[in-house]
């Protein structure tokens, strides 16, 4: 007996025996593979979602819960004015090509985002920019034009990353930054491979040596590969139906967070019958939000009633401003003039999100008299070359992933063909507002006209959906930046 | 009605004959009555099994299995249909043609035919829908283009064998029109032969369709279709299987039947297959 024992407890100890060291390489999938390594020169999010924090840095960068926080700038100051921005850098900071980080390459990489010739995304962000000074190399000196209220976030943001003169022009292919992570190689259609920056400047901050971004699009591919155990995470899965299997699954950890992208189903409002907000309006007390989630989401995803992210601390719930009311919209469609009935059109996107609540909202729609028929549009090209650029639409359903992108119903020509002066106005002042409490109000505002106004249907907050292996810490729940930041991710044993 | 029951009845053609005659009569009575309405969306009611809710559950969206499959029927055979005829027709026309000339006419219309054959219908779908929109005329047209070469090599073929026929060579001989010796003598002695192959194509045609409303360049939404039924049935494959299940069985048994007709259709009307009935 004493002898059995003993053998059992031996058999026990050697299979604890390998106490093996915490893993160090990690695999994260993702849906689309990015055109390019450089968020300097283009927009797509995927481009973010591998480089940003991970190869390249800011001067400040955004942490997971949509703050700033110092990054390459160690701290700043704002003159009284709000029109100087003197910011401190931390030296001893090298690219991964071996020169040194300073505040020449500041000046440099500013410079190219705001060019004339410049194909930056967000040219936008650093245009009140009048002249960017660099008294000493540790110091920049960044002085405005007019007053930008959210300039030190724009600076956190993936197309404000500092790039070397030496490398920049080659970034597209073989990205050079000061991040923690280094360019290993890329397989095309298959994967990235970055391995640990042995010269970080924050050494102690990154245990990882590997980190592959796998591209996968399909979403069965997708769910088979974290199951085999080919991919540790999945920071953003494309099939919400499968989400909820992981969920029961103690293997895997599964986190709906909010992505920065709004749902939206525009409407050309320079057209008829969508010049009379009262058909807007009828329109939206038509939709059944929460139900659309369900049927096109599998009830993921925060419905929306303007069009602001819940991720940002100046967000306010408005789907109280037009609830869901058939009886009202038939009213009000009546009171427009439209009681017998109207026909429109909404050009529809191949995602599957889309496609979804298109067919969703074709139903509703019906409950309150309006044939609502859906054009298969094809997502990008054909979709820019329609609706985006020719804006020869009725309505149309995509997702708006930018952050703090409000001002896209104040620009002149986009594609909603919608103008209101005093939101307008609104946003020009919001974006000059130094005051954060001051300028939340505004945003507080200006959310208020929209839900009142709706310009579209807005429908619900793309959630993300991550999966990851149980034993894994450290990835981002939300995304109040488009970003896969791997560089807090450790393994528990 | 006396030339149907004239026909040499066979297991294929019975069965066959059955699971055709109850694809049209579903899709016709799709027209009249489906026991809900199929583009009815029920929230509450999302991803029911068969029984739980409707004979055979409900789909994403809670609408009901049943009433898509049958108003899907109708739209697979509303596009292959038609898609077959206009196929057949031009087809035959070419097949006759180069059977009636022969030469360099033949020649042209043979090697036209190769090269309109190497493209699978879903990339000539893919270009037609960028011509006129993509969409069930597209998919129409794009079925209708596959089948020309099919229906003229199928024609030229018998026809030739037509041609060498005594009775031909007699109306040639007595200064008869080629273009009416094909009408009069020609056709009716390959009608057979054309519509057996008619229900194969058709059976393919069905197929096509499901292929491409599964790739969204087919039917649209929400009128239902089985390629799509199939497409949306994906994701949904761990927790919905029925919703995989219906369309998958409805197309196999159309394709098994219309394949099933078309094999006993020839069996029974093949005059070279005739002699087999004779005991030795």
């Amino acid at each position: 007996m004493s002898k059995r024992f003993l053998a059992a407890a031996l058999l026990f100890s050697v299979s604890l025996a390998p106490a093996y060291a915490a893993k160090t390489s990690l695999v994260v999938g993702m849906p689309i593979e990015p055109p390019g390594l450089d968020p300097t020169i283009a927009a797509p999010v995927a481009i973010r979602e591998v480089t940003w924090a991970n190869l390249y840095e800011g001067l400040v960068r955004i942490d997971r819960n949509g703050k700033v926080q110092p990054m390459l700038a160690k701290s700043w100051e704002v003159a009284p004015d709000g029109l100087t921005y003197t910011f401190r850098l931390q030296t001893g900071v090298k690219f991964h090509d071996g020169s040194a980080f300073d505040s020449a390459d500041v000046k440099f990489a500013f410079d190219r985002a705001r060019a004339p010739n410049s194909t930056n995304a967000q040219k936008q962000i650093l245009a009140p920019i009048e002249a960017i000074e660099t008294p000493d190399p540790a110091t920049v000196v960044i002085k405005l034009k007019e007053t930008s209220g959210n300039f030190l976030t724009y600076l956190g943001w993936g197309d404000a990353v500092i790039v070397a003169p030496e490398t920049a022009e080659n970034n597209k292919a073989n990205p050079v930054g000061t991040g923690p992570f280094k360019f290993k190689s890329w397989t095309r259609g298959d994967r990235v491979e970055l391995t640990r920056n042995p010269d970080y400047w924050q050494k102690e901050k990154t245990k990882l040596e590997t980190v592959t971004f796998r591209f996968i699009s399909d979403p069965q591919a997708q769910v088979a590969a974290l199951r085999a155990g080919d991919l540790d995470a999945f920071p953003n899965l494309s099939a919400p139906e499968l989400f909820s299997e992981f969920q029961k699954d103690a293997r895997f950890k599964a986190v709906a967070g909010n992505t920065e992208g709004e749902i939206v189903a525009g409407m050309n409002s320079a057209k008829k019958p969508f010049d009379d907000p009262r058909v807007r309006r009828a329109l939206m007390h038509a939709v059944d939000r929460k139900s659309l989630v369900e049927g096109a989401y599998s009830g993921f995803g925060q419905p929306i009633g303007s069009f602001f992210s819940p991720n940002h601390p100046a967000f306010v719930d408005m789907t109280a401003v037009i609830p869901y009311d058939p009886a009202k919209a038939k009213a009000l469609l009546a009171e427009a003039g439209h009681g017998g009935g109207l026909s429109i059109t909404i050009k529809t996107p191949q995602m599957a999100y889309a496609s979804r609540s298109a067919e969703l909202l074709s139903a509703m729609l019906a409950e309150a008299g309006v044939e609502l028929k859906i054009i298969p549009t094809e997502f990008p090209a054909k979709w820019i070359e329609e609706v985006f650029r020719g804006k020869d639409y009725d309505m149309t359903i995509v997702a708006h992933a930018e952050p703090l992108d409000m001002d896209i119903f104040a620009r002149d020509n986009y594609y909603f063909n919608y103008k209101n002066d005093k939101f307008k106005a609104l946003i020009a002042d919001a974006a000059k507002t130094t005051d954060e409490k001051a300028r939340f109000a505004k945003y507080a505002e200006a959310q208020k006209i929209l839900a009142e106004d709706v310009p579209a249907l807005f429908l619900f907050q793309l959630p993300k959906l991550g999966v990851w292996n149980a034993k894994l810490n450290g990835l981002w729940e939300n995304s109040p930046v488009p970003s896969n930041d791997v560089t807090e991710v450790t393994w528990s044993e | 009605m006396r030339g149907i029951l004239r026909l040499r009845w066979n297991p294929a053609l019975l069965v066959g004959g059955i699971l055709t005659t109850l694809l049209i009569a579903t899709a016709l009575i799709s027209l009249f009555w489906t026991p809900e309405s199929p583009t009815r969306v029920r929230i509450a009611l999302r991803l029911k099994a068969p029984l739980e809710a409707g004979l055979l559950g409900t789909d994403h969206f809670g609408r009901d299995v049943t009433s898509l499959l049958m108003v899907g029927a109708w739209n697979s055979l509303a596009i292959a249909w038609p898609a077959v005829l206009l196929g057949a027709a031009i087809g035959t026309a070419i097949g006759c043609a180069a059977a009636a000339w022969k030469g360099v006419a033949d020649e042209i219309a043979m090697r036209v035919s190769d090269v309109v054959f190497a493209f699978p219908a879903v990339l000539s779908a893919i270009m037609i829908g960028a011509l006129v929109g993509s969409g069930p005329l597209a998919a129409v047209l794009a079925i209708a283009v596959f089948n020309i070469p099919v229906f003229a090599r199928v024609t030229r073929g018998v026809a030739l064998q037509v041609w060498t026929l005594d009775y031909i060579a007699a109306a040639r001989a007595l200064g008869k029109h080629p273009l009416r010796i094909t009408w009069e003598d020609v056709i009716p002695n390959i009608a057979g032969a054309l519509i057996v192959q008619v229900t194969i194509q058709l059976a393919l045609a069905i197929l096509t369709e499901a292929g491409l409303s599964y790739l969204g360049l087919g039917v649209r939404p929400p009128n239902p279709s089985w390629g799509r039924m199939l497409s949306d049935a994906q994701t949904y494959l761990s927790q919905a299987p029925h919703l995989a299940i219906a369309p998958g069985v409805a197309i196999a048994l159309s394709v098994l039947g219309l394949n099933l007709l078309g094999d006993g259709l020839r069996d029974a009307l093949d005059p070279t297959l005739r002699g087999r009935d004779v005991p030795v």
